[in-house]
Formats: structure tokens, sequence, C-alpha cells
């Protein structure tokens, strides 16, 4: 049994709950600060700073509620990589759409 | 609990160095093979960024053509529903995260609490959610044969929306486009909740399986990826819930 466990301990990095409470009590002020921003009268910041928060929060998640922050180099790289060929598909569809007109409005 | 023991009278069987009955052969150890486990998980979970990636990508698209029917249909969604259904969702990725870890310290009945809490959590979220489109389908707000543009052609007519909104009446042309809005509305928020229904159903198999022990005996993999999974459908809301509802209301 001690064997086994060492076998883990030494294999996997445990999150401590103190950081989920932290992030989970981040992720909530963060939803609450969102919502302010949207009756602010940005005009199109609002749209940004929306976006920007919700990309906060998604990254923190990721970080630690998914434990990317302490996982393999492996890992790592996956998710970097997958992340960035999503922003470069989404980035390139909408910079084509957004820019057919341009000018001509 | 079984697990435990199969270890001690497996290990001699196999004629080598005694390891967890949950190491399967193939792997060297305990570590590559939660490295694998998780790597595929992984994968999945990017091919469910590219699938949700492509619905987002849409409604950004359809937004900016047409820009005063997504304005004027977004302010038919209730902020206040969707705040409580961000915190409620967001408290279910906290109570699963706690979970992963009562299942990496074996404290089997955290565990069960933890899942159980999600669990309800979850169903809160989605009780929530048919409030929302309940009030959607008595507007006939639902795309299709029934849909209906009352309350984007003749604004007053829907005085709740109206008092708070002040809304110009959109012309019958752009009016018609609020309907892709729905589409689109429907579409994400109903992908997510299937993705809510699924995650659900594996919640209630967990419980009866984190109840016998399961996942406490030092074999977390499941788990943690299915922390993954639930995390994931976190973050997909993350964005829903900005670009359905908020970005809108002032415009």
């Amino acid at each position: 049994m001690t064997d086994q466990k060492e076998m883990e301990e030494a294999s996997h990095h445990v999150v401590s709950p103190v950081i989920y409470i932290v992030v989970g009590s981040a992720l909530l002020v963060l939803t609450g600060v969102t919502v302010w921003a949207s009756f602010q009268e940005w005009g199109n910041f609002n749209a940004v700073a929306a976006l920007a928060i919700a990309c906060f929060k998604a990254v923190i998640v990721v970080l630690f509620f998914m434990h990317v922050k302490y996982s393999s180099k492996l890992t790592k790289l996956t998710v970097f990589c997958g992340l960035f060929t999503f922003m470069a598909l989404i980035g390139m569809t909408l910079m084509d759409y957004f820019s057919r007109a341009w000018g001509r409005w | 609990m079984s697990d435990s023991t199969a270890v001690a009278h497996g290990a001699p069987e196999h004629g080598h160095e005694a390891h967890p009955a949950y190491l399967r052969h193939h792997f060297e150890n305990v570590e590559q093979q939660a490295d694998a486990a998780g790597f595929a998980m992984w994968l999945f979970l990017l091919t469910e960024v590219m699938f949700f990636g492509g619905m987002f990508t849409a409604y950004l698209i359809y937004r900016n053509w047409y820009y005063p029917a997504f304005v004027e249909a977004s302010h038919q969604l209730n902020v206040v529903w969707g705040t409580l259904n961000t915190a409620v969702l967001i408290s279910s990725s906290f109570t699963m995260a706690m979970g992963v870890w009562c299942a990496e310290v074996r404290k089997q009945a955290g565990l069960v609490l933890c899942l159980v809490l999600t669990f309800i959590l979850g169903l809160a979220f989605l009780g929530i959610k048919t409030v929302e489109y309940k009030e959607k389908i008595e507007k006939h707000h639902v795309p299709g044969f029934h849909y209906s543009l009352q309350s984007f052609t003749h604004p007053e007519s829907d005085p709740e929306i109206y008092k708070e909104y002040h809304d110009k009446p959109l012309a019958l042309d752009m009016a018609r486009h609020t309907e892709v809005y729905f589409s689109l509305y429907f579409a994400m928020t109903g992908m997510h909740a299937l993705h809510m229904i699924i995650g659900i159903a594996i919640l209630g198999f967990m419980i009866f399986r984190a109840r016998a022990g399961a996942y406490t005996n030092g074999h977390v993999t499941f788990v943690e990826n299915f922390g993954l999974y639930w995390h994931f459908v976190d973050i997909i809301w993350i964005f829903l819930f900005p670009l359905l509802y908020l970005i809108s209301r002032h415009q």
C-alpha cells in the first residue's frame, strides 16, 4: 500500500483546495465585474471588456481547475497548439468576412 | 475495494514487480498511463473546442452582418437569469474541482458529497435554462413556422423589454434576421445543455461508483478526466454568457 502511494505521489501533483477556493471566488467576482461592465456606456469597448474578462476567466479555469499549470510539457504543448490553431482558424475567417467590403461603406 | 485486494493477490502471479491492479500492462508505469489518458482527453476536448468554435464564428459573422437585429433580439434575454446561471455553473465547476481533490487524497465521503453537489448544481443550471426556453416558446421566439416578429417590428407590444431598452422598431427585412439570432441562440445553448445532460448522466454513474469506493483507491483518472470535461463545459458557458446576454445591452 505504501509503495502504491509513493508511486502516485511521485507522478501526480495534487492541487491544494486553497487554490480552488481562490480561483472559484475569482471566477464569481469576475462574473459580477462583467455584468457590471455591461451596464456601463463604453461603446465598442463594452464588447472588448466582456470578451477580455471571459478570456481571463477561461485561462484561470484551464490553468488551475484543469491543472494545466501542473501538467506535463506534453499536455501544455497540446493545449497551446490546439488553442493556437483554433485562434488562427477563427481569426482568419473573421478577418476575411469583416474586410470584404472594406472602404465600400 | 476489490481492486486493492487484487493487487495483493495478483502481484505474485504476474511474476514481476508488484504494481497497482489498475496499471494496464501496455504502460510502463502509472505516470505514463495517467499522462496518456490526460493527453487523449485533451485531444477530445480540442475537437469539442473546434465544434463549438464553428458556432461561435457563425454567431460573430451574423452579428456583424445583421447587427441591429442581433442587438434587439439579444435584449430578449434576461440578464438576471443569465448571471444566476453563470454563478451556478462556476460553483459546480468548483465543487467538481474539490471532488477531484477528494479523490486524490482518498476522502470517499468528501468525493461523494462533491459529486452530489455538482450533480445538483448541474440540474439547477438546466432548470433555469428551462425557465428561459419556456419564455421563448411562449413569445414565439423559437425559429420555425410559429416564429413571431411582433417584439421587433412593434417593440412597444412587448412592454417588459420595451421599458428597459426603448428599442426602435426594426424594418421587416431586418426584423426577420432576429430569427437567425434565435437559431444560433438555441443551437449554442442547446448543444451546451446537451453536454450538461451527458455530464450529469455520467455524474450519476460516478456517484454510484464512488459510493462503492471506486475512485478513492489511488486510481483517479476517470474522475480527473471527467473534471476536465465539466470544466470545459463551464468555459463554453463563460463565453456564451457575455456574447449572448451582455455585449448588446446598450446599442
